[in-house]
């Protein structure tokens, strides 16, 4: 026998959960290769049997940024703080396009992966987090192009503020995340998840200054404006990136303190209904 | 010696009405509109005036498992018999945590390792030495497990010059034993396995059997629910016997195994319709009973391949019925299909009865000798009439073994392929 089947075996207790069940983070922490390794199917499958593989991760956020250009800047000339459109609306397109991935994959986590939840035991929460993980490598291949476009309109980016930026980004995952742990509970019982999906992520994009200035929005507006978490990101990477706006203010810190409340609750959320989740879904 | 498992009192009640319903999970509207009716139903049942929901409020639930007591021993192997819907994969899935209990606790000493199904999280993209690290990590390994385990798997599998091509280029019988080599290589303290052994060829299946057996000599701790009677008797010492819900019998394995054949709730060669299985949409059609008979008569579940076997569907029709068809699929435990036929079939069959009078029936079929492969077959049958209505159905009716002794080419101990082993006429010539 291999000497890890010789440590002294623990006890598990299997009884009826009452109540209120606690995260139990340890378990998540035992399991964490499972994360690592699901994180990389999702990557390695992500665009097998694709013509255009992973150059997908380029051309969506790039052709959105295209169809913004005509729209708002050529036809409707809204105010940029000086800094060419392209640029401007690509700076918000990465943390939008990492947060609407995550969002949609992990909302459906836990759907898409159904016999596995029916037939082998480990920690459900693995199914979201990997899928809101693995959007990270296209948002770092579709990066490159902004490197690109800070080249081509010669553009200096604030290189004082940049460490900051993966703080916004963890922002933005947070906020996926959570929101991803609330809708793919419901999701396991409720298929109307999918069908709100597109209409969530469409709203949610014009309710997030990722086409137009923050600026466009009047004063009395900002601070309701500001109990969106995606405000707040995209503002950080325009600011981190671009040294446009004020950087942390109070707006930011509702936009954090929602954020923070959408994770926690969601995670409560979504280990309570967890136990039901093999035999409803 | 210590407990290994120690189950007390366990229930599992499952709600059988959502799935009656027209959709299949719950929808967001629905919850809307019994929440706006729920203070008129509670109006109507003040005034005497109660729905049908609430009536059959209490048929809604079914207890899958039912107060069920046992404690096992480490380094024992136990097997676990019963009919289909007795309760042993509840009882397997709760004990592999996939599942909650109702009521009731159990307590597990050390790590549970489940063969429920093996191959859950294989990607098809994804080739065999990529799938074996993903499913050796969903399995609950460690990475370094599977690197020292990985040649072990791969020899085990038979897949070696393939394993880095994609699964899905494989063949089924590949992708099978690819999934069986990572989950036989878990080495947990505790292996639960599902009837593994129905899925495969019979030399797959003697090969699963022969890994089965390694792990219980090494002395770790097994249940094993089958159908297969001959594998619970070579692998366990001491069987369980659940019936609906409820543990009725724990015995040595020959008692166990004795006991549940003989207290007539084994698949026994014969299946009898209950009132309340038949679904109302099946009249004026109403099954009876199915019976499988050897050339005596005798009703059987295991035939020899030698000699001829009748099956009997027994039925009553409350209405007389048109163009009526009954008859029956046969396929293997694979689920390849091996035939379809039906009782009228022959013109002059049809000419005489496919227009039925009310009254009971029985419709007899004769399968000849020397037609069936060794192992396990399953009858469904259907009644219909072509282009109208399928009036019943069911998939699995019934399920029986082929014994192959005497069969053409049995002086050779060897697997021969394919669902059916007919005796064909051969010649040899010599030319020269």
């Amino acid at each position: 026998m291999t000497e890890l089947t010789k440590h002294e075996p623990t006890t598990i207790y299997i009884k009826p959960s009452t109540g209120f069940t606690a995260l139990n983070l340890r378990d998540l922490w035992l399991y964490r290769e499972l994360v690592f390794f699901m994180v990389w199917r999702d990557i390695k499958v992500r665009y097998k049997q694709t013509f255009l593989g992973a150059a997908w991760a380029i051309i969506q956020p790039v052709l959105t940024m295209i169809a913004l250009y005509f729209l708002f800047d050529r036809v409707a000339k809204l105010p940029t703080d000086n800094v060419p459109y392209p640029i401007f609306s690509y700076t918000a397109l990465l943390p939008w396009g990492l947060f609407v991935a995550a969002l949609n994959q992990g909302s459906r986590s836990l759907t898409s992966n159904h016999n596995m939840i029916t037939k082998i035991y480990f920690p459900k929460l693995i199914l979201p987090l990997a899928s809101v993980l693995a959007g990270l490598v296209d948002f770092a291949v579709a990066s490159v192009i902004l490197v690109v476009l800070f080249f081509y309109y010669q553009v200096t980016p604030a290189w004082e503020l940049l460490w900051v930026l993966p703080l916004f980004l963890l922002l933005a995952i947070i906020t996926a995340f959570g929101v991803a742990l609330w809708l793919s509970a419901i999701n396991v019982k409720y298929r109307d998840v999918n069908y709100v999906l597109p209409f969530l992520t469409q709203f949610w994009f014009f309710a997030t200054p990722v086409a137009y200035s923050a600026k466009a929005i009047s004063e009395e507006w900002q601070l309701v404006y500001s109990l969106n978490p995606m405000a707040g990101v995209v503002n950080g990477f325009r600011w981190a990136l671009l040294g446009i706006g004020n950087g942390p203010d109070t707006a930011l810190w509702v936009s954090v303190g929602i954020s923070v409340l959408i994770l926690v609750s969601g995670l409560f959320y979504f280990r309570n209904m967890e136990k039901t989740f093999a035999d409803t879904i | 010696m210590t407990t290994a498992i120690s189950v007390k009192n366990l229930g599992k009640q499952y709600k059988i009405g959502a799935a009656q319903g027209k959709f299949r999970y719950g929808m967001l509207r629905d919850v809307f509109v019994d929440s706006l009716t729920a203070p008129f139903r509670y109006a109507r049942s003040l005034v005497g005036r109660s729905d049908n929901r609430q009536l059959t409020n209490g048929k809604n639930f079914i207890w899958a498992l039912n107060d069920v007591s046992f404690d096992l021993e480490e380094g024992r192997v136990l097997g676990i018999v019963g009919r289909n819907g007795a309760g042993k994969s509840t009882l397997l899935k709760i004990l592999s945590r996939v599942t909650e209990p109702t009521k009731g606790t159990v307590s597990v000493r050390g790590r549970v390792g489940s063969l429920l199904e093996v191959g859950t999280g294989f990607h098809p993209e994804l080739t065999g030495r990529e799938n074996i690290y993903m499913n050796g990590a969903i399995l609950g390994m460690k990475r370094a497990e599977i690197d020292s385990k990985f040649d072990e798997m791969v020899e085990f599998s038979e897949v070696g010059q393939f394993i880095d091509t994609p699964v899905k280029r494989y063949s089924s019988g590949m992708y099978l034993r690819l999934a069986f080599a990572v989950a036989a290589h878990l080495e947990p303290e505790i292996l639960v396995v599902d009837e593994v052994l129905a899925v495969g060829d019979a030399e797959f299946q003697r090969k699963c059997l022969g890994k089965m057996s390694d792990v219980a000599q090494q002395g770790r701790t097994v249940l094993f629910v089958s159908h297969n009677m001959s594998a619970i008797l070579r692998l366990t010492q001491e069987a369980i016997v659940l019936k609906k819900g409820q543990l009725i019998k724990r015995a040595p394995t020959p008692e166990a195994v004795d006991f549940y054949l003989s207290s007539g709730q084994a698949e026994s060669g014969e299946r009898v319709w209950d009132v309340d299985e038949i679904p109302a949409a099946s009249a004026p059609f109403r099954p009876i009973s199915l019976r499988l008979q050897d050339g005596s008569g005798k009703v059987v579940d295991t035939v020899r391949s030698t000699e001829p076997v009748t099956v009997e569907w027994e039925y009553q029709l409350h209405a007389p019925v048109t163009g009526l068809r009954v008859g029956m699929y046969l396929s293997t435990m694979r689920g390849e299909y091996v035939f379809t036929t039906f009782d009228t079939d022959d013109a002059k069959q049809y000419d005489q009865f496919g227009a039925r009078q009310a009254g009971r029936y029985i419709s007899r079929c004769s399968i000849p000798a020397d037609f069936f492969n060794e192992g396990r077959y399953s009858l469904g049958v259907n009644a219909s009439s072509f282009g109208v209505k399928r009036y019943f159905m069911d998939e699995n009716a019934l399920s029986f073994n082929v014994d192959i002794s005497g069969a053409p080419g049995t002086q050779w101990p060897e697997v021969r392929q394919g669902p059916i082993r007919p005796r064909l006429d051969w010649k040899i010539q010599k030319l020269d």
